[in-house]
């Protein structure tokens, strides 16, 4: 073997080694790591809080809106599957959109509507139905020549330490998932049950949000929802979590 | 619009125990929160929540602050006769919320 | 008095008198029971509570104290002579100990009711059931409160 190619392969081991990804078979749904009585609130629709958002998010897919003067539903029988596989990479603009973008997109052009602001109700309760109608399918974002450049953002970011506490995510949810910090169990971060119900919020929200939780947690200067950076994080996530099945809407502490 | 979910059987036999489970949306401010500045923000929760069957009161409750945001309330009642089931919410601040839902007993 | 200086004393009794309110008084546990002790005499007007009947499902420990499921379930036949009237939830460590009262009869069924609680702290639950025959029975779990991590204000 070549010099050369004996100290790509040695780069390639260290880099391998500084980062400490789950083997796929081991990886663990939030799910898994909360209590029996916070996963019966989510298995059952019926006593779900974010039911309730779901019902709202599926009058307003019916309801004729904007200009246009259409309804998701006029186009769209359903659209299972597509929570499933955003971010995508949108051909028309070049760019990572996801599924909040997505549907702002259809919004705007298509039933010349205003698009609807980040984390309010309305964008929730269609992100909760868009996402229910996936649930159950597993995880698969595109990975290819054109979402690379996305994706190894999104990992760089994974990678980074950040803030005053001068860590990065996958410190704790990479190498010390499993294991507790302030009486919780860390999980391993995968965006499975998005937009969730969460117990603290005591409501829905985004993935977004709970990244900014993150990275407060973390005393750094959270990113703006719907930032590029978000969604090439997110993009990132939905990655690591291939093959996983959606959840959406999930449950969680 | 109040939103609520209410999960019912919509058929049973006479005399079997219908299990009804209801939501409804609302924050439930309990009244003990203060913003940054220190002022208290005002308790805002549904109170009272009451479920009658062809007309006659069957189940009622009284709602306090401790209860949680989006109230989940669970309980029982014996199919008698095919009929409707109504629901109604109300609390402070006008809030009010009404659900009905046709059962039938054979 | 220059304005600086008056500035300073409004500032400072402003400091002072928002300190005050938001701390807790020293005799908060003695108070909170006292809270309870009350709301229960009003539920029962003084009457004896006996221990037993009632059975309070709570999960030991709680993944985050704004949501906590709880079901109570009262051994009855449900008859119009023999029945479960009423079931009122406490709790020992909230500002304000009251979380429902239901009304059931014999169209129940079956004496249960089931719904999500706010708990403050760490502490006990209390479920009280009234009887048709005017008579008081109840259950109490103790449960563990913990916090979820990654907080949205940065309250640590």
């Amino acid at each position: 073997m070549s010099v050369r190619a004996f100290r790509v392969l040695l780069l390639l081991a260290f880099a391998a080694a500084a980062n400490a990804q789950i083997a796929p078979a081991e990886r663990r749904s939030g799910y898994e790591d909360m209590g029996q009585a916070t996963r019966a609130m989510q298995d059952d629709d019926a006593v779900n809080p974010a039911t309730l958002w779901v019902l709202e998010g599926e009058s307003l897919w019916r309801k004729k809106t904007g200009a246009a003067a259409v309804a998701c539903a006029d186009c769209h029988q359903d659209l299972r599957g597509a929570a499933a596989r955003h971010p995508a990479y949108d051909a028309a603009t070049g760019t990572l959109v996801n599924l909040e973008q997505r549907i702002n997109q259809c919004r705007t052009v298509r039933q010349q509507a205003p698009a609807l602001a980040y984390e309010s109700r309305a964008l929730l309760a269609l992100t909760a139905y868009v996402g229910r109608q996936s649930r159950g399918l597993p995880i698969q974002v595109e990975a290819s020549e054109r979402t690379k450049p996305f994706l190894d953002a999104g990992r760089a970011t994974f990678l980074r330490r950040q803030g005053q506490l001068n860590l990065a995510c996958t410190q704790c949810h990479d190498e010390r998932a499993g294991r507790r910090l302030a009486g919780v169990t860390i999980p391993q971060g995968h965006p499975t049950a998005y937009p969730i119900y969460r117990l603290e919020w005591q409501g829905v929200g985004s993935l977004h949000r709970r990244l900014r939780n993150c990275m407060i947690g973390i005393r750094a200067e959270p990113y703006a929802l719907g930032s590029q950076g978000y969604v090439e994080l997110e993009m990132y996530l939905m990655w690591r979590a291939r093959g996983m099945p959606l959840e959406s809407p999930g449950v969680r502490p | 619009m109040a939103r609520v979910v209410v999960t019912v059987p919509s058929q049973a036999r006479r005399g079997e125990i219908l299990q009804i489970r209801t939501l409804a949306g609302h924050d439930m401010e309990t009244g003990f929160r203060h913003t940054q500045a220190g002022e208290r923000i005002p308790r805002d929760i549904i109170t009272r929540f009451a479920c009658s069957y062809n007309g006659v009161e069957v189940f009622s409750a009284e709602l306090h602050p401790a209860m949680a945001a989006n109230p989940l309330i669970e309980f029982t009642t014996v199919a008698t006769d095919s009929g409707t089931l109504e629901f109604r919410w109300s609390g402070d601040n006008g809030y009010s919320a009404a659900h009905s839902a046709s059962i039938i007993v054979v | 008095m220059t304005t600086r200086r008056r500035f300073l004393l409004l500032a400072g009794g402003a400091a002072v008198s928002a300190a005050t309110r938001a701390q807790l008084p020293p005799d908060i546990q003695a108070r909170r029971k006292a809270a309870l002790a009350e709301a229960v005499q009003k539920v029962t007007g003084g009457a004896p509570v006996r221990p037993g009947r009632v059975k309070l499902e709570l999960p030991p420990l709680v993944d985050n104290g704004n949501a906590v499921p709880l079901a109570v379930e009262v051994e009855s036949p449900m008859t119009p002579a023999d029945h479960v009237a009423a079931i009122h939830v406490f709790t020992e460590k909230n500002p304000q100990p009251r979380v429902i009262s239901a009304r059931l009869g014999p169209r129940a069924g079956r004496a249960r009711i089931a719904t999500r609680a706010r708990i403050a702290d760490s502490g006990a639950v209390l479920a009280i059931a009234r009887m048709s025959d005017g008579s008081f029975w109840s259950d109490s779990v103790s449960v563990v409160v913990t916090l979820s991590a990654c907080l949205e204000d940065g309250l640590i």
